[in-house]
């Protein structure tokens, strides 16, 4: 089976007045049909970009330089406008993080909704209104009728993101693309949304990508892993896999700051130092600096690799390959990261 | 002197200098001189009110000196030479024989004075009014901004045109009416940036001080109301320009004795369908020269205060 | 809803007597309102005859209220120059001016704001610049100086429109107008052009300004990741978006259009109302200007109500504070 989804390489650059920003610079990760990838990093690592990326609304200064992204054997970065077109909010959906920004304020849910059945399909207005219904009632929206006829002000921030994920689902795409959605949410909402999410990719089969800082809520959504540093990938793998061993030495630090059950009263683990910046990146690999096992080895650029079987990851020490001496450096200090890196 | 003193001298400064970059005004600065049309905007307006200083310097002679004119050389076409002494009128003659390059320049000293005045006038009560309003609140705020919204919610022109139909005439005049009309722009400028202020905590810390009301207003309050205040003035310049050559063109403005450049293009308007254009043209273009370098100035300006935009 | 619009109305009306308090103050109470109302020429005789017949020797507070009530029946005066009533002088020129700003305001409209947003989408491109340069130029040139540039250009140097007048008119319900025939239309085209040039620009950096603000929006990328077509995104997403300042501000700049068509109505030989408000300020015909004055108060004050109100219908998000207020 091929996959939907393969991006290989690639790097999106923003070309402002004080130099390159290397927003995205080397992403390479695949994706299969009904797949749930979980796309991890800190702020500013580039990861929406590459959402961003794959549906070309990058903005200017910023565009793609280098690498393919491939959806169903077809090139997107070669297709161009004219192909992405046909595909945005058909085949490839996409949320947005803030859902009090993402609708327009001036116009009614109904026509938000049933413009985006008319982009891409000849049908009549009824129809249309007819599958924006279906559409708001499968997020679980009471009283569609009604709600259609409203402003996006007068729904709540939770609504609000059921509404946006309606319209993604409009078209049953074979991918959405979820920036954060749940991040400007409550909690509560939060699971909600995260749970219904869930079950319509699983009922559409819809292949998702979940973008994250957060590790904690992907954990339990995504089959896969991608983990990304400094606008680059740095692992990937199954979910469940990466969690228990990370390989990457960043990996290991972002579970590590994850409050669990288990480390209760220990304190909590922390990444020491700061991102680099994106303008001028350290030589060799981008963690270097923040990482306790770097040595000069780690002046080259490592790749991405697979180190054990369906696990790649950027890094020439990577933790989990020798068990025995990872168990001794993790003697002394449970971790070490936080204190031999300062 | 040493090599050690002078290198001893120069090395704190050295290590200051990073900082003294990054002193607010010489970054502002620096933002302002990247866009070429604002700096030339910039020399423009210098050059004008030079110009406009020094114009009885300058000017190859005094166009309100009858003595000096000679009927004979009227309206002649630019880069005549004079019947009498021989002297080239670069710009041309008006029908009395003046030379037209000197009217300018006299012209630009009554358009700028009258701008000038009535800016300072217009912001000395305007901002007076706009921070009490903000400072002291409820019924003084309400007031004063009840007095600016009706201000501002008629032409200036209409009201400017009116009170000098009324008054008549005269460089007093106008300069008294130009302030009724811009006054309630820096008050509601001041007052709504005041209003943030006055809410920040070292006006709080001023109050526990007990420093007067006066002393809070004007010295702690103020100077963080100055950049927007600073980009309605030169708006506010430009169009007190613009206004008095209306005025002045429509009859109402500035006497005949005093010619600004408005008059000076009224009176030559009536020559411009005879084919005479020097006499209006070239007022009007000193005048659209100056007018256009304040705006670029403003526009740059607006820019640069603009916290949104900055990188 | 009803409230907001009764306390809208109380405004308006506020500014009213405001106004009329000040004409009032700087008339009767300021200098010696004979000056103002009676006939320069006059003898002492018709002085005193219209002292009496206006109250002048009245205590000021019955001056007031006769002033007001004269008002209110739309009575200024009589015009010295043309021994009529001042309102009716300035009634029958109304629908001169009225043409005129109207007309502007479309062109203003009509031009500025395509331009304005060209400008906004592509605020870099050469096309961009140039639009944002003339509108300075457009913001910078003194609303005479460009009537005078055009006359020179299309009237004196090729010929091809007349400079001033009204050209021929037509009978409209009672009302003279020019754009119905051709050689009004011809008439019209430089005044309407030089009245709306400074609005125009005033619009397109309005507008310009708008749409970029409104294309850095979240909503206008999920519209473009929902797939629909820059035409569409444009047109609806970020028109209806813009309009609404756009619309306020152009309200209110009526108002000021009125104003202003003092300017070009001199420069063009016009007839409206504001050419008849110059010469009767050369001619020192007062209770003209008085009638004027009042007559622009009402249009602008009626105007800045209506606009608010529209305001209100257009943006949802206004209408519904306001239902809860």
């Amino acid at each position: 089976m091929t996959a939907l989804l393969s991006i290989e390489d690639l790097k999106t650059h923003f070309f402002t007045r004080d130099g390159v920003v290397k927003a995205v610079d080397g992403v390479s990760f695949s994706l299969m049909r009904g797949q749930i990838l979980g796309l991890v990093g800190e702020s500013g690592s580039g990861k929406s970009v590459t959402g961003f990326s794959l549906l070309g609304l990058v903005d200017p200064p910023g565009r793609i330089v280098d690498g393919s992204i491939r959806f169903d054997g077809e090139d997107l970065v070669k297709g161009g406008e004219p192909m992405l077109r046909t595909l945005r909010g058909k085949r490839i959906a996409m949320i947005f993080q803030d859902p009090m920004m993402t609708l327009n304020p001036v116009l009614r849910i109904d026509t938000q909704m049933i413009e985006t059945v008319l982009a891409h399909e000849n049908v009549s207005r009824a129809e249309a209104l007819k599958r924006a219904r279906d559409a708001l009632v499968m997020v679980g929206i009471s009283s569609p009728d009604e709600r259609m006829q409203s402003y996006p002000h007068q729904f709540s921030g939770g609504m609000r993101q059921r509404v946006a994920i309606a319209i993604a689902m409009l078209h049953k795409p074979d991918l959405i693309i979820a920036d954060e959605p749940t991040t400007a949410l409550d909690v509560t909402i939060q699971a909600q949304i995260l749970a219904e999410m869930q079950k319509l990719c699983a009922e559409t089969g819809t292949a998702l990508i979940w973008i994250t800082h957060d590790l904690a809520i992907v954990s339990g959504l995504a089959d896969r892993l991608a983990v990304m540093y400094a606008g680059r990938v740095v692992e990937e793998g199954e979910t469940a896999r990466v969690i228990e061993r990370p390989l990457h030495p960043y990996t290991k630090g972002l579970i590590a700051s994850v409050p669990q059950g288990k480390t209760r009263g220990a304190r909590l683990q922390q990444i020491s130092g700061m991102p680099p910046s994106l303008r001028s990146l350290p030589k060799g690999c981008a963690f270097r600096p923040r990482c306790a096992r770097a040595d000069e080895a780690c002046l080259e650029e490592p790749a991405l690799e697979e180190k054990l079987h369906g696990r790649k990851a950027r890094c020439f020490h990577p933790w989990s390959l020798d068990e025995a001496a990872d168990a001794r450096r993790q003697a002394p200090s449970r971790d070490g990261m936080a204190e031999t890196a300062t | 002197m040493s090599d050690d003193a002078l290198t001893a001298g120069l090395a704190p400064t050295a290590t200051a200098e990073p900082l003294a970059a990054d002193s607010p005004f010489k970054r502002l600065l620096h933002t302002f001189l990247e866009d070429k049309l604002a700096v030339i905007g910039l020399v423009l307006f210098t050059l004008v009110v030079l110009l406009a200083i020094f114009a009885p310097l300058i000017a190859p002679q005094n166009p309100y000196d009858l003595a000096q004119l000679d009927v004979l050389d009227g309206g002649l076409p630019p880069g005549s030479a004079s019947m009498s002494t021989g002297g080239i009128y670069y710009l041309g003659t008006d029908e009395q024989g003046r030379d037209m390059l000197s009217a300018i320049l006299y012209g630009l000293r009554i358009s700028l004075l009258v701008a000038t005045v009535s800016l300072a006038f217009a912001i000395a009560i305007g901002v007076t009014a706009g921070t009490m309003a903000a400072y002291f609140g409820g019924k003084i705020d309400s007031l004063i901004m009840r007095m600016v919204d009706l201000q501002l919610s008629f032409p200036a022109i209409l009201i400017a045109l009116i009170l000098l139909a009324l008054w008549g005439r005269g460089v007093d005049k106008v300069i008294i009416a130009l302030v009724i009309v811009q006054w309630a722009y820096y008050a509601r400028t001041v007052r709504s940036s005041a209003i943030v202020e006055a809410r920040k905590d070292y006006i709080e810390a001023a109050h526990c001080l007990a420093l007067s009301h006066s002393r809070i207003m004007f010295h702690h309050l103020l100077p963080n109301c100055l950049p927007p205040l600073i980009v309605v003035a030169t708006v506010q310049i430009a169009q007190a320009i613009a206004l008095e050559a209306t005025l002045s063109f429509l009859g109402a403005g500035v006497p005949i004795t005093e010619p600004s450049l408005g008059l000076l293009i009224a009176n030559g308007y009536n020559y411009l369908l005879s084919g005479r254009y020097w006499v209006s043209l070239f007022p009007g273009i000193a005048l659209v020269l100056t007018i256009v370098a304040i705006n670029l100035v403003g526009d740059r300006l607006r820019d640069v205060f603009n916290p949104r935009l900055q990188k | 809803m009803i409230v907001y619009i009764l306390r809208r109305i109380g405004q308006s009306l506020f500014a009213l007597a405001a106004m009329a308090i000040l004409v009032f103050i700087g008339v009767f109470a300021i200098g010696n309102p004979v000056d103002i109302l009676v006939n320069p020429e006059a003898n002492q005789a018709e002085i005193a005859a219209t002292t009496a017949r206006l109250g002048l020797d009245k205590p000021l507070w019955e001056q007031f209220a006769r002033f007001v009530g004269h008002l209110f029946q739309g009575d200024l005066g009589t015009s010295f120059v043309y021994g009529r009533p001042a309102m009716e002088i300035i009634l029958q020129r109304l629908p001169a001016t009225m043409e005129l700003a109207v007309t502007a305001l479309i062109l203003a409209v009509v031009i500025g704001v395509p331009l304005g947003v060209y400008a906004g989408l592509k605020p870099d491109s050469i096309g961009g610049r140039s639009v944002m340069a003339g509108s300075i130029l457009g913001f910078s040139l003194p609303n005479f100086w460009q009537g005078l540039l055009l006359i020179l250009i299309f009237a004196v140097l090729l010929g091809w429109l007349p400079a001033g007048g009204r050209g021929e008119t037509v009978e409209v319900l009672g009302i003279r107008v020019s754009f119905l025939t051709l050689d009004g239309l011809r008439h019209m085209i430089l005044p309407a052009l030089n009245l709306a040039l400074f609005k125009m620009s005033l619009v397109i950096r309005l507008t310009r300004a708008n749409t970029r603000e409104v294309c850095l929006q979240e909503y206008i990328k999920f519209a473009r990741a929902k797939g629909l077509s820059s035409t569409r995104i444009v047109l609806v997403h970020i028109l209806k978006n813009i309009m609404i300042p756009v619309v306020t501000i152009l309200g209110l700049e009526l108002g000021s259009m009125i104003a202003f068509a003092v300017v070009t109505e001199t420069v063009f030989a016009w007839p409206g109302m504001g050419k008849l408000l110059i010469d009767s300020i050369n001619l020192l015909d007062r209770p003209v200007i008085v009638a004027y004055l009042m007559l622009t108060v009402v249009i602008i004050v009626t105007i800045n109500l209506i606009v608010d109100l529209l305001y209100s219908a257009l943006d949802p998000r206004v209408r519904l504070s306001q239902v809860k207020a």
